[in-house]
């Protein structure tokens, strides 16, 4: 919402009158653009007729937030950033002049003692304060978890940011085991513990080391060899119609048809790499966008094979290497075999482990690849294509080992969500996933894993917080779904990134070659939005 | 190879922008250990000349020998791989990647074999290089870039070395320098070079042997010293006094 002002009166305006105008301003853009969104509703009433609310009270609401917003950010925000750098060039963090000004032990302490108190409390909460007051109780809880974390992690900063990839891994191994042992303290017995951990594994950990692959697989046609592929999802829909059509129908293990359904979507790579072998950028975009359609509605229409667009039910679990199963009725099942207590939660952390290896394998290969001919072509591909052939490079066989590459990963990742779903559709393989995949590989970085890694945790982990801000209801009102909003939040973290960080969360590439030892890179940087 | 045989034969080449000529039966002989020099007007046709080399675009009629091999046909890569090594118009660095991944690239044709060697070289006959060899390519001065593009088409340890004005747009300075290293590499190393410059004072001088290029026909031919005295190519090329 640009307001633009003469300059002459720029001059004499104090920030305070400029601020008083530019909220008038804001309010009268506020008023004109929400009128008839939010002022006037069309509902039904009760004999089915179409009648018209009026919502002028929630209509003031907005327009005087937008102006007292407006007239802050004017009066006290710009000033402010002018004299700030709000984001550090380097880390993409908050400065040190702001940070320590943020972070405070006695901040911390105090959050800490929230925690503690608010945990304490938690059985009675309801009681205390009603069921309204006690979901806003939670969040301030959850706000002082993070913050409390937040502060450790900026106390050893220099720390973390040394041994970030060891220090992930770490963490990442140790989620379950944590999570079930801070759940079976908190809930006092070990079944308690397995059974609060499933939401934590599967909703948070699964599902984002699921996006975490799909963005590193994609992330090698897009960010390592520059090719655009809006269609990437077919892939993920080949490998996972791979294992639930040839698991349901012949029976064969998790661990034949993994190997199998990664094959079988490089070699759809490949053929989708043929026709568009001569195209680059937007005429590139288009075309993998058809195919990544054509993929589901063949899924959808061929009836015989797939079941149409009620999918496919039924689809066998993974085995632990074929040595037990999860399956309760099995006489091998894990339960019985290790004498333990039934829990559904030790299927989820196996699976939590089994995408958690293929993620690693995908950064591994990344890593080796990129330090090899073909992933060294790839980059070069990337930069100049008539460059690269004037050098010897064969670019049709580097753009097909490409594709055929990212799209390998990528039907990895099908065949264990169809093995974690049990149960896969073409609903899952619509085109606002391959958006989703791109917009993390944008929003971490093009090229950079750990910026990636960083991207699916925000992005998805937050779509999946957005499910417990429950209290959100006692505001908006009871017909309120916060996980509705999940694309708002994609779009806001693109717009905000974007503008501050156009390269995204980690914006330097990491070199390959070297004369003697190696050196930081001046200036070396991922591609970026602008140029 | 021995010296004075014919290293890359061009003979009645036309190339054709869809349906309009660029090139009207181009002939051109590059022999082992000669510097030519193809010196002409903007959009006589000696970049087409120079990418019609390389396949692209592909003669539509004549042959393109290279070591008596017929490389009219081939795909560009496989040109390349006869050791044929280009610095393109425009010098078409990788502006994202350091110098020294640039360099790589250039070696990948002879699978790194020679890196290190080959690397020291390149360093020794641009020290400007050495200096800059973590940095991006897009960040290096025009005349650090083309000494880069030299650099990398080294790197595949060619037998031939084409260079698509290689002055363009640098300070008469750096010019000198980037002349000298191709009289340097011509001299010690033997290598085969093929130029395309609208300097031609400086091409001329350079060069062994050079030829002009006006609408897509060459005009004249001789050595870079017969040429330079030539009063047409005087008139049309020098006295303008921009070299």
């Amino acid at each position: 919402m640009a307001v633009t002002t003469s300059p002459e009166r720029d001059i004499v305006a104090t920030p305070m009158q400029r601020a008083t105008r530019e909220a008038l301003y804001a309010g009268a853009i506020a008023l004109g653009l929400f009128v008839l969104f939010i002022g006037l509703r069309t509902d039904q009433n009760i004999s089915n007729e179409l009648i018209l609310v009026q919502r002028w009270w929630l209509l003031a609401v907005v327009v005087v937030l937008t102006m007292a917003g407006r007239f802050l950010y004017v009066a006290y925000g710009q000033p402010f950033l002018a004299n700030q750098k709000i984001v550090d060039v380097a880390t993409g963090l908050l400065p040190e002049s702001m940070a320590t000004r943020f972070f405070r032990l006695p901040y911390f302490i105090a959050a800490i003692v929230i925690v503690a108190v608010l945990a304490f409390l938690a059985g009675s909460l309801d009681g205390l304060l009603g069921p309204g007051l006690a979901g806003y109780a939670r969040f301030l809880r959850a706000l002082a978890i993070i913050y409390a974390l937040a502060s450790v992690m900026f106390y050893f900063r220099t720390f973390i940011h040394a041994h970030f990839s060891a220090l992930g891994i770490t963490a990442l191994a140790l989620y379950p085991i944590i999570v079930v042992l801070v759940l079976a303290l908190y809930g006092g017995s070990v079944a308690a513990g397995f059974q609060g951990s499933l939401k934590w594994v599967d909703n948070y950990g699964i599902q984002i080391l699921i996006y975490v692959m799909l963005a590193w697989g994609l992330n090698i046609v897009v960010g390592l060899a520059g090719l655009l592929d809006l269609g990437y999802v077919a892939f993920y829909a080949v490998g996972a119609y791979a294992y639930a059509l040839l698991g349901t129908q012949y029976g064969l293990s998790f661990w034949i048809l993994l190997p199998a359904a990664g094959a079988m979507a490089a070699f759809w790579g490949v053929l989708l790499g043929f026709p568009v072998l001569r195209l680059r950028g937007d005429y590139l975009a288009i075309v993998t966008l058809a195919f990544g359609e054509i993929i589901r509605l063949v899924l959808i229409n061929w009836r015989e094979v797939t079941n149409g667009s009620a999918g496919i039910t039924g689809i066998p679990k993974v085995t632990f290497f074929g040595l037990m199963t999860f399956n309760v009725s099995d006489p091998n099942y894990i339960a019985k075999v290790l004498d333990i207590a039934t829990s559904s939660a030790y299927y989820k952390i196996f699976l939590y482990y089994l995408i958690l290896g293929l993620c690693l394998l995908t950064a591994f290969v990344t890593i080796r690849l990129r330090r090899m001919p073909v992933g060294r072509a790839w980059e070069a591909l990337r930069e100049d294509e008539i460059a690269c052939r004037s050098l010897g490079i064969n670019t049709t066989t580097t753009k097909l080992t490409a594709f055929a590459t990212g799209a390998m990963f990528g039907g990895f990742a099908g065949s264990f969500f169809a093995a974690r779903q049990g149960f896969v559709s073409p609903e899952s393989f619509i085109f606002l996933e391959s958006a989703i995949i791109l917009a993390i590989v944008v929003l971490g970085g093009m090229g950079s894993l750990v910026g990636i890694a960083v991207a699916a945790m925000v992005m998805i982990g937050g779509t999946e917080v957005l499910r417990e801000l429950d209290f959100l209801k006692q505001v908006f009102g009871p017909d309120f779904t916060p996980e509705l909003y999940r694309m708002l939040l994609f779009g806001m973290a693109m717009v905000i990134v974007m503008l501050w960080k156009p390269r995204g969360f980690v914006g330097s590439r990491e070199p390959t070659a070297f004369l003697k030892e190696r050196r930081a890179v001046s200036g070396s940087f991922t591609k970026e939005g602008h140029g | 190879m021995m010296a004075g045989t014919t290293l890359l034969d061009i003979k009645g080449v036309q190339t054709y922008y869809g349906n309009i000529r660029a090139l009207n039966g181009v002939d051109v002989t590059v022999k082992q250990g000669e510097i030519v020099a193809l010196i002409g007007a903007n959009g006589a046709g000696k970049s087409t000349l120079m990418m019609t080399i390389f396949g692209a675009p592909r003669a539509r009629a004549g042959t393109i020998t290279f070591a008596g091999t017929d490389i009219t046909q081939l795909p560009t890569h496989e040109i390349a791989r006869m050791r044929i090594a280009q610095s393109p118009e425009g010098r078409r660095i990788f502006p994202r990647m350091t110098v020294m991944e640039n360099l790589q690239m250039g070696a990948s044709l002879d699978n790194l074999k020679h890196y290190d060697e080959d690397v020291e070289k390149v360093f020794t006959l641009f020290p400007r290089l050495k200096e800059r060899i973590t940095q991006r390519g897009g960040t290096l001065s025009g005349g650090e870039q083309q000494m880069l593009s030299i650099g990398r088409a080294l790197m595949a340890r060619p037998k031939l070395l084409l260079l698509d004005e290689p002055s363009l747009g640098l300070a008469p300075l750096i010019v000198k320098q980037i002349f000298d290293a191709i009289r340097e590499l011509n001299r010690t190393q033997g290598l085969t070079v093929f130029l395309v410059e609208q300097n031609a004072f400086g091409a001329l001088k350079l060069a062994t042997r050079g030829y002009v290029m006006v609408n897509g026909n060459v005009t004249m031919s001789g050595t870079g010293k017969e040429l330079l005295a030539d009063p047409d190519v005087r008139a049309a090329y020098l006295e303008g006094g921009h070299h």
